[in-house]
């Protein structure tokens, strides 16, 4: 069920990206749908009522892989955000010096590749 | 001196990025060092690459075992990936001596080609799904800012398309991860791989997958998937476009694509029917727009998407022979699309224009790029004694050989049809009338020359290197063993 | 359109209470920062988080008086140099592995004792990795941040010029 919560935001996404005119909201939809994805990542690691994954000396190793929750995704998506920051970064540059040349935020009058 | 090739394994990635960031930190305004270094590590990298021939193993990175640390791997096609990244940027690195003196903070850009190696390598090593996702995006956010390295009104376009649809396709790939981390529980991938195997491929692996290969179609730039090629591609500085056709669509397009599908997920009958219809459309897609183009670029952009869809055929055959085929024809293209795209930037640098219209009779001005752009052309068009030949030859054998008979036959049409758009290249740019305008050219700087030349030597000798053994090139057939045993290092 | 504009720097003054409390804060801030890297490898936070935080103090400098008095603490070549240190050190650390102990890449080659754990001087290599992870971090953000806002502000330049000069052309003619 909430798997499909995060499918939904990344295709509310998608959406934004295949219909926005603006190359600022192509970037937010972007974002939106990255984040999406990044939901879905941390949610692979969650366990309902979980224990924090802090080995406790007074349980077996069995017993506590079968307690807590995975600590890994969370390393990921952190990992996964950074990258998502850099690559943002670089395409609000991108939008801004586009703003530069052509003077619109507007796609379809950024044209000048054709064929 | 002996150094033990285990050692080496990290430094694939770690020297590239620590010179990357040196040249930063020393060599800002000093361009001429920075050149140099960039030319010295890309040596390194190709005398080291040369040394891991033969060599397969595993890396535990801080000495952590699999199930825990970060595992680097390599074998023979790692090593074969690594041996193209290497030579191609040397000789990249060499060109780009000359052709950067146009722009002004040239140090950045050696910073940011380094970059692009440092994920490239990455790519090639990493042990585990996410390591891979990480490297790709280096290497993709590198090859995004060098696109637009001259900042100029189609540069800045062409750009913010690669980076929208290559952030989408990232999005894709970062969704399979998450989806097999789920399901199987690891990242590592031999450990996936042994997991398919126990349990069996149940729908939201084969989601996952079909994720995966759409997204890794965006990076190699397959035809319903090829929109920002043939944009970022031609708009790029003339270094830029050779790495970015030669090496970048190979390295985290099909190479992921191949290691994956071979290696990972064991591939089946319909997926590699799948794998062999994207090959065919690109194949008659690619040539058929690259005969109507009039921009010399852009024209063998869209030749890389055709010549990219002749590999996927040859991988999807998923016989022995066509892997050969697929792999051997990788290798040639890496060698011959980069020499075609820095004849390509020697026309541009010495002529100021791109248009084949205002082109003509360089034949007699530039000789040495004449000559290696007719080796190139004559390699990638399929005139016999070049190494193009054998590898098509091979894919078409390989088809006829597996039944495919209509594949083989579309493999032979768009091979004339290269023909054809080659020999339109060379007629219009190197033999016609000189024009005018272009009656007080000057040969081409040496540096250029030289890694023309460079190029033009490895696609003669590559052509060699099959004639020795024309069912089992050297290397190109280890790498082949790999994809067919379906197992990944050590 | 003929009015003359100020440039941002001048002009992003927030006013008295703005300025005050960004006075107030901004050690505060630097110092959970410093704090946040430095017991990364004992407490949630590290390098990421950390840096973040130490860039954060500045980017609140720059919006509560302007870009030049966040340039003249923290100025963009310094931000840049560090930026390509704090990766520098990390890589150097981890090639260091290689020539100690475990002669792999990244091995953790500093041995602490088992009485030292949950102390500040513990984890080995991992309280500098945080530092040069923080270092790197802080200054890639600010820098980030610092630079788009510099686009603007050359537009602006741009525009204000090219008011000027048809001004000026208009005053002539």
């Amino acid at each position: 069920m909430i798997f499909s919560l995060c499918l939904l935001l990344i295709l509310i996404g998608l959406y934004g990206v295949v219909v926005s005119r603006q190359t600022l909201k192509i970037v937010i939809s972007l974002l939106i749908m990255n984040h999406g994805v990044h939901l879905l990542l941390l949610l692979i690691g969650y366990r309902e009522a979980g224990n924090p994954p802090i080995v406790d000396p007074a349980i077996s190793i069995a017993e506590f892989a079968a307690s807590s929750v995975d600590p890994l995704p969370q390393a990921l998506v952190l990992t996964a955000i950074v990258i998502g920051l850099g690559v943002l970064a670089l395409m609000v540059a991108f939008c801004v010096r586009l703003y530069e040349r052509y003077g619109t935020f507007d796609v379809t009058e950024i044209r000048r590749l054709r064929g | 001196m002996t150094i033990d090739v285990q050692a080496l394994i990290p430094m694939f990635v770690a020297i590239p990025l620590g010179l990357s960031l040196l040249i930063q930190l020393v060599a800002r305004h000093r361009h001429g060092l920075a050149e140099a270094l960039t030319i010295l590590t890309l040596l390194l990298l190709t005398v080291m690459s040369c040394y891991a021939i033969g060599y397969s193993g595993v890396y535990h990175l801080g000495g952590w075992p699999t199930p825990v640390g970060i595992d680097m791997r390599i074998d023979a096609l790692a090593t074969l990936l690594l041996l193209i990244v290497s030579v191609v940027g040397l000789a990249v690195s060499l060109y780009s001596v000359d052709y950067m003196r146009r722009f002004t903070a040239r140090s950045h850009f050696y910073s940011l080609f380094l970059l692009m190696v440092t994920g490239m390598n990455g790519v090639i090593l990493a042990g585990d799904l996410f390591n891979l996702y990480v490297f790709l995006e280096v290497a993709a956010i590198a090859s995004y800012s060098l696109v637009a390295f001259g900042c100029a009104h189609e540069e800045l376009e062409a750009s913010f398309k690669y980076i929208v649809l290559g952030s989408l396709s990232s999005a894709l790939i970062l969704t399979a991860v998450a989806l097999i981390y789920g399901i199987t529980g690891t990242l590592n991938m031999v450990h996936i791989a042994t997991r398919i195997v126990e349990t069996g491929r149940d729908t939201p692996l084969l989601l996952a997958f079909g994720l995966l290969i759409v997204g890794f179609s965006f990076k190699a730039a397959l035809v319903p998937f090829h929109a920002w090629l043939p944009d970022a591609h031609p708009s790029a500085p003339a270094p830029v476009s050779a790495m970015l056709s030669g090496v970048l669509i190979k390295a985290i397009g099909i190479y992921v694509l191949a290691r994956l599908a071979f290696n990972v997920f064991g591939i089946a009958e319909n997926e590699l029917s799948l794998l062999r219809w994207l090959g065919l459309v690109s194949m008659v897609a690619g040539g058929i727009l690259a005969a109507g183009q009039k921009d010399i670029k852009r024209l063998f952009a869209y030749s890389s998407i055709s010549q990219v869809g002749f590999m996927i055929l040859g991988l999807g055959l998923g016989t022995p022979l066509g892997l050969i085929g697929g792999l051997y024809h990788l290798v040639n293209h890496a060698f011959f699309k980069s020499l075609l795209f820095l004849n390509a930037g020697t026309i541009e640098y010495m002529t100021g224009t791109r248009q084949l219209k205002k082109l003509g009779g360089l034949n007699s001005k530039l000789p040495v790029t004449a000559t290696t752009s007719l080796v190139g052309s004559m390699s990638i068009a399929g005139i016999p004694p070049f190494s193009g030949f054998w590898s098509k030859l091979i894919i078409v054998l390989a088809c006829i050989e597996s039944g495919h008979f209509g594949f083989a036959t579309a493999a032979v049409l768009v091979s004339i049809v290269t023909l054809a758009y080659q020999l339109k290249v060379q007629r219009m740019a190197f033999f016609a009338a000189l024009p005018a305008s272009l009656k007080k050219l000057q040969r081409e700087p040496p540096m250029m020359a030289m890694a023309m030349i460079l190029l033009a030597t490895g696609c003669i000798a590559l052509a060699f290197a099959v004639l020795t053994g024309l069912r089992d090139p050297w290397l190109i057939g280890a790498a082949q063993q790999v994809l067919t045993a379906g197992t990944f290092g050590g | 359109m003929n009015t003359p504009r100020k440039l941002p720097d001048e002009g992003l003054d927030m006013g008295v209470t703005v300025k005050t409390v960004t006075r107030w804060l901004k050690g505060p801030i630097l110092l959970f920062g410093i704090y946040l890297v430095l017991y990364g490898h004992i407490t949630p936070g590290g390098g990421f988080g950390g840096g973040v935080v130490i860039a954060s103090a500045f980017i609140l400098i720059t919006l509560a008086s302007g870009e030049r008095a966040s340039l003249q603490l923290f100025s963009k070549g310094v931000a840049s140099r560090l930026d390509s240190i704090g990766l520098l050190m990390f890589l150097v650390l981890g090639w260091l592995g290689t020539g100690w102990a475990g002669s792999y890449f990244f091995s953790n080659f500093i041995n602490t004792p088992e009485a030292a754990q949950f102390t500040l001087l513990s984890g080995g290599i991992m309280p500098i990795m945080n530092i040069a992870l923080g270092i790197k971090v802080a200054s890639a953000i600010f820098l980030v941040f610092t630079l788009l806002t510099a686009f603007h502000i050359v537009e602006q330049e741009l525009e204000d010029r090219l008011c000027a000069e048809a001004h000026q052309q208009e005053s002539n003619s």
